[in-house]
């Protein structure tokens, strides 16, 4: 079993990482790109198969360390 | 007085204040290792600069677990005088002692060049010798110096004058082309609401020294060891708005 965390910068916080290859993109030709955040992807391999005991953990450990609140948001699935 | 300097795996701004605060101010300076439960009898710590953990994860992120962090907590929340610089102050918004938080540089570039700070306030240990509305200039070294809050944090910084250090240029003023890595409001350095806790992206121990022909960060440490001698600050306190 996989917990599959996506973590991505808030919309309030600066981006540059993501304005950069939105340039790169449309420089490459690509139209339409109106926005490109970038952020992480974690995997963690968790032990059983009991989803609903992982996942107030796992958003535990999202909010403590995976992710800083107070820049990013986080969303994940467990598989 | 004597200091803690605390040592991360990635520390590297640890051995230069240890040889500010001991050889320059003349105070004892000590190494404490991060996995230490205990700070000991100090009377201030200073969380350095480099790339603890090698910056894994955020800056700060992993270091903020690290048993010593604990003690650093108590020590602050007793009213402690903690310093953190460049990573040290990443550690400290990521531990919860400062608001916001560090991000990438607007540039995306690392920037290493001395900067021009003005210092809006004395009302603090780390800027009481250094007078109100005055200019230091002071080296920076980082990748993710870009200081970001929400709206809410930002005005509370501003009504409580925690902003300690801002990014100007050599005459005062806070352009944009002075601020060297997008921070909100430019802002360099911050101190927490009990004034006891500062943080700041540029290095006062790169320029403490006046063979170094750079020596207004020495100010910073002077102020933190004048107050904690309770020694009268040497120039008037900002009046009153």
């Amino acid at each position: 079993m996989k917990a599959k965390i996506v973590i991505t910068p808030k919309k309030a916080v600066l981006d540059p990482q993501g304005k950069t290859v939105q340039t790169a993109l449309e420089h490459m030709g690509y139209e339409g790109v109106n926005d490109v955040h970038v952020g992480k992807y974690l995997e963690i391999e968790l032990e059983g198969d009991d989803t609903e005991a992982w996942r107030p953990k796992i958003d535990e450990a999202c909010h403590k360390l995976l992710s800083n609140p107070v820049i990013e948001d986080y969303h994940f699935t467990i598989e | 007085m004597r200091f803690a300097v605390l040592q991360f795996p990635g520390s590297n701004c640890d051995q230069d204040c240890v040889h500010v605060l001991g050889n320059v101010l003349g105070q004892q300076a000590d190494y404490l290792w991060h996995k230490e439960e205990s700070l000991g009898n100090t009377d201030a710590v200073v969380v350095p600069g480099g790339f603890s953990y090698g910056d894994y994860l955020r800056t700060g992120s992993i270091a903020q677990f690290s048993p010593v962090m604990n003690a650093v907590k108590r020590f602050a929340n007793d009213g402690g005088l903690v310093i953190g610089i460049c990573n040290g102050f990443q550690i400290l918004c990521e531990t919860g002692l400062l608001p916001g938080a560090l991000v990438r540089n607007r540039s995306l570039q690392f920037r290493c060049e001395q900067v021009y700070l003005k210092v809006p306030t004395q009302d603090s240990p780390f800027t009481r010798e250094i007078e109100p509305g005055s200019v230091i200039r002071v080296p920076i070294a980082h990748g993710e110096g870009c200081y970001f809050a929400n709206d809410e944090s930002l005005a509370r910084l501003q009504s409580n004058n925690q902003i300690l250090f801002q990014y100007v240029t050599a005459d005062g003023e806070p352009t944009e082309e002075a601020n060297p890595n997008g921070s909100l409001l430019n802002i360099a350095g911050i101190c927490n609401e009990a004034r006891n806790v500062c943080g700041m992206m540029p290095h006062p121990e790169r320029a403490s020294e006046s063979i170094l022909d750079e020596d207004d960060g020495l100010r910073i440490f002077e102020g933190m060891l004048g107050h904690f001698e309770g020694k009268p600050v040497t120039t008037e306190p900002e009046p009153a708005v």
